[in-house]
């Protein structure tokens, strides 16, 4: 027979015709001393508006006017949305950019794929001892530290403006970003499995292949589109920023260059369509892999 | 039929490997990628970067200048990322499956938060331009547009992910929305929602860089500057202050995620 | 005195089969009612059709003297604050106090701004204190609530209840995920809640010897009709088997422990 922790004969006291009776010291309990968690919470939102704040007090609001540059983006937004046009580019040649810029997060992809998928074996907890997978965090934590264009911009100093050095400074952030990927794919194959295969005699690279590999290989796929999809958006800001080629660069001469904002509209409209059929895809793999890595 | 998962799999795998040499000789082509240049450039910029691209005395006269912008562009993240989230969390409760007010308003939203999402920052900086030209607002405005559709979406998964059981709780209580809102949506997702609002704002630091480049402001316009004229050991430091810079916003997030989570 | 009263009501979902096909009961004030059903029978829309947290498709349903499906939004409200809901998942904000979870119990009797605020009365507060104390949770009070084993989310769930002063609580399968000593506890406080306080319980159960032994009367239904109405000592082997659809030996029901308590 299982006995109740206190007794139940207070039972009539709670009904609501009795009304409800305050016992001993409960009712002088203070109400909602503030744990760890709310206290950081509230200090953290405090910390973050008072910042927020600061900042939009310090902007420098008179080299503009504030009320026509916001009507005329307003107008301008209209121009691009609701009559984009071809001028200097045809239809054709636009998706043909498209298609650089896809290229560009191809290669940009792959290299940053293979060079990953070493790191992260080297970063995965379940394979290398814990000092490597320490510097191999180090090591992706400062190359994500850097923006992105600034690696392409640096290497552009050596190989020159264009695919080259876009390609090349792209393909530091994928490594980053797939490495981490990579090594929590890898992370979820059992210690215990690996145990029993070095146990039946297996090395290493045995293991690797026969094993972590195959069980990791549907959420790499997944990481590896994932990633996919941002370096398209990368492509296309490199391409504006630092003069590779593809889709971005049009937009920048387009709307920096020429300030031609029906064209600025048809780009727009092409690259938002390619984004968001990439993005249509990378959701249904969403589905598939377990954590975000960041 | 015994031996089939074999071939099988050997053929996919082929299949596989075929597939991605089309894929990549296709892409080296129509990019004009250079794959020769392309790997001895990276020996030749690590070479290149150690006799030059390193502060030297000359370059430490432009610190107060660099920090100076520097600061520019970290309140200007936060400000934007926290402005935005703002607004994302409005667009978020009317777009959740939970709270939302109907299965319309979902659908809407979505829409809208990946079409913001999937505009080219690029694209909201150059049109900023035209209007607000090289000052601030620039600056502040494309990376709002920028984050606005990110963290709207990151917020609807967030609340459906986190909220829907105590919500339809406090429903049946007979609470109004805005009390389902305050006692059941807040306090359930606020971690969740400051971690990605966290993660957005180490993002935009990266972006504002980007978008500064493009628009002439903050960092990206001092890196711009010295760049441009080819003074490297200036430009180095700018990138040393931004890993810092980062570096430390990421030590400080994922300090408050531990404590608040 | 009848306090709840279903008149022929139907639901339908997207597809052409009805989730509820014209169910008529009558419970009276203080009633123990459970209600049996193999899954997807309907049990969980019927109870939510109650306080209208799914809208019926036709029939009527009067609580009290009130017609639940007519009424305004304003006085839904009113309608829900009478009625209690217990979930089988608990529905607690996680990282909220118990206490604080059991105050929400007041939301429905509050402005909305002060519901928003959190702002609650003295009585209130000292009222949920000893609600608590007497399920049990004492010691707990200020200890979030994913601190707590399933049983004590529970108890807290039950206090949200009961702090709402209700005429009646729904619970949607109050011990699904509760081990057999937590699900006895519950149990016993519910049968305390309904014979001690005179509050009506409609309960959706899945262990019929749970339901033989703490209800005063049994409703069966399978496909969304009601198939058994009456009390549990007329409910025989076969009866039971009709319910579930299944052949009497392979259900798995102690008929020898109806006698036990
Ligand atoms: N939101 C919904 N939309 C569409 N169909 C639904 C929805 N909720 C329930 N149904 C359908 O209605 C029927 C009854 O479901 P209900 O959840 O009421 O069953 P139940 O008896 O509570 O089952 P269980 O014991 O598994 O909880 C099922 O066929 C189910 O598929
Ligand atoms: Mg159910």
């Amino acid at each position: 027979m299982i006995k109740f922790e206190e007794p139940i004969d207070i039972w009539g006291q709670i009904s609501p015709e009795h009304g409800y009776t305050v016992h001993g010291a409960a009712g002088a309990l203070p109400f909602k001393p503030l744990n760890r968690q709310a206290l950081a919470m509230r200090i953290f939102l405090l910390v973050i508006s008072l910042l927020t704040i600061y900042a939009l007090l310090t902007i420098d609001y008179r080299s503009v006017d504030v009320a026509k540059a916001a009507a005329d983006t307003l107008n301008n937004l209209k121009i691009i949305f609701l009559q984009p046009d071809t001028h200097r580019l045809s239809l054709r040649d636009a998706f043909y950019e498209v298609v650089i810029t896809m290229g560009l997060a191809f290669l940009t992809t792959l290299f940053g794929g293979v060079i990953a998928f070493f790191l992260g074996l080297l970063g995965a907890r379940n394979l290398a001892p814990k000092q490597v997978t320490n510097i191999v965090k180090g090591f992706v934590a400062f190359i994500r530290a850097v923006p992105t264009i600034l690696w392409v911009l640096i290497f552009a100093v050596a190989a020159g403006l264009g695919s080259a050095a876009a390609v090349i400074g792209m393909t530091f952030h994928s490594v980053s970003y797939l490495t981490k990927a990579y090594a929590e794919s890898f992370e979820e194959l059992d210690r215990s499995v690996i145990e029993a295969l070095s146990a039946s005699g297996a090395n290493w690279w045995q293991i690797v292949f026969q094993a972590v590999i195959p069980s990791a290989a549907t959420s790499i796929l997944s990481w590896t589109f994932l990633r996919y999809e941002i370096n398209f958006a990368n492509a296309v800001a490199m391409g504006a920023a630092a003069g590779a080629a593809g889709i971005g660069f049009d937009l920048f001469m387009a709307g920096g260059y020429y300030f031609d904002l029906r064209e600025v509209g048809l780009i727009t409209y092409i690259i938002l369509a390619f984004a968001m059929a990439l993005e249509a895809v990378a959701t249904g793999l969403k589905g598939r892999i377990r954590q975000n890595p960041r | 039929m015994q031996a089939d998962i074999f071939t099988r799999r050997r053929n996919g795998g082929l299949l596989f490997f075929t597939l991605l040499t089309v894929l990549t000789t296709g892409s080296i082509v129509i990019t004009r990628y250079d794959v020769l240049k392309g790997f001895t450039s990276i020996f030749r910029a690590f070479a290149w970067g150690a006799a030059n691209f390193y502060p030297d005395a000359g370059a430490m006269t432009k610190l107060p200048d660099i920090l100076l912008k520097l600061k520019e562009t970290v309140l200007m993240s936060v400000a934007s990322t926290t402005v935005a989230a703002i607004f994302a969390m409005f667009l978020a409760l009317a777009g959740s499956s939970t709270t939302g007010l109907c299965s319309l308003s979902g659908i809407i939203t979505r829409g809208v938060a990946s079409i913001f999402r999937n505009i080219p920052l690029v694209a909201w900086a150059m049109v900023l331009m035209l209007a607000f030209s090289q000052s601030e607002l620039t600056g502040y405005l494309a990376l709002f547009f920028g984050s606005l559709g990110f963290l709207t979406r990151a917020f609807i998964e967030t609340i459906d992910e986190v909220s829907n059981k105590p919500v339809e709780a406090l429903q049946a209580t007979g609470a109004s929305y805005f009390q389902v809102v305050f006692q059941a949506v807040l306090p359930a997702g606020m971690p969740q929602l400051s971690s990605w609002l966290l993660f957005m704002v180490d993002t935009n630091i990266r972006d504002a860089t980007l978008v500064g480049l493009l628009t002439g402001t903050g960092i990206g316009f001092s890196f711009d500057l010295y760049y441009k004229s080819m003074n490297f050991h200036a430009a180095s430091l700018v990138v040393i202050l931004i890993v810092i810079t980062v570096i430390v916003v990421e030590m400080i997030s994922n300090y408050v995620r531990r404590v608040i989570m | 005195m009848a306090l709840l009263e279903l008149k022929n009501v139907t639901k339908y979902y997207a597809g052409p089969t009805p989730a509820l096909a014209g169910v008529s009961f009558t419970v009276k004030e203080g009633e123990f009612v459970s209600v049996i059903g193999p899954s997807g029978a309907g049990k969980s829309t019927l109870l939510r059709c109650i306080n209208r947290m799914i809208e019926v498709t036709g029939g009527e349903i009067l609580f009290g003297d009130l017609a639940v499906s007519k009424l305004k939004r304003r006085d839904l409200r009113k309608l829900r604050t009478g009625i209690g809901m217990i979930f089988q998942h608990y529905n607690l904000v996680d990282r909220l106090t118990v206490i604080e979870n059991v105050l929400h119990g007041r939301l429905g009797y509050k402005s909305t701004l002060a519901g928003v605020l959190g702002l609650y009365s003295r009585e209130e507060k000292m009222q949920a204190f000893n609600i608590i104390k007497i399920l049990g949770l004492g010691e707990q009070v200020y200890q979030r609530c994913d601190q707590l084993s399933g049983g004590q989310k529970q108890r807290v769930g039950i206090a949200r209840a009961l702090v709402q002063n209700p005429k009646m609580i729904l619970c949607d399968e109050p011990i699904a995920s509760l081990d057999p000593n937590a699900s006895k506890i519950i149990m016993d406080y519910l049968k305390k809640i309904a014979n001690g306080m005179g509050i009506t319980l409609i309960c959706n159960l899945h262990q019929v010897n749970v339901a033989l032994a703490y209800s005063d009367r049994i409703i069966g239904i399978n496909k969304g009709k009601v198939v058994y109405d009456g009390p549990p000592g007329k409910l025989t082997a076969d009866l039971t088997s009709e319910i579930y659809g299944t052949e009497s030996g392979e259900l798995i029901v102690d008929w020898g422990e109806r006698y036990a308590s």
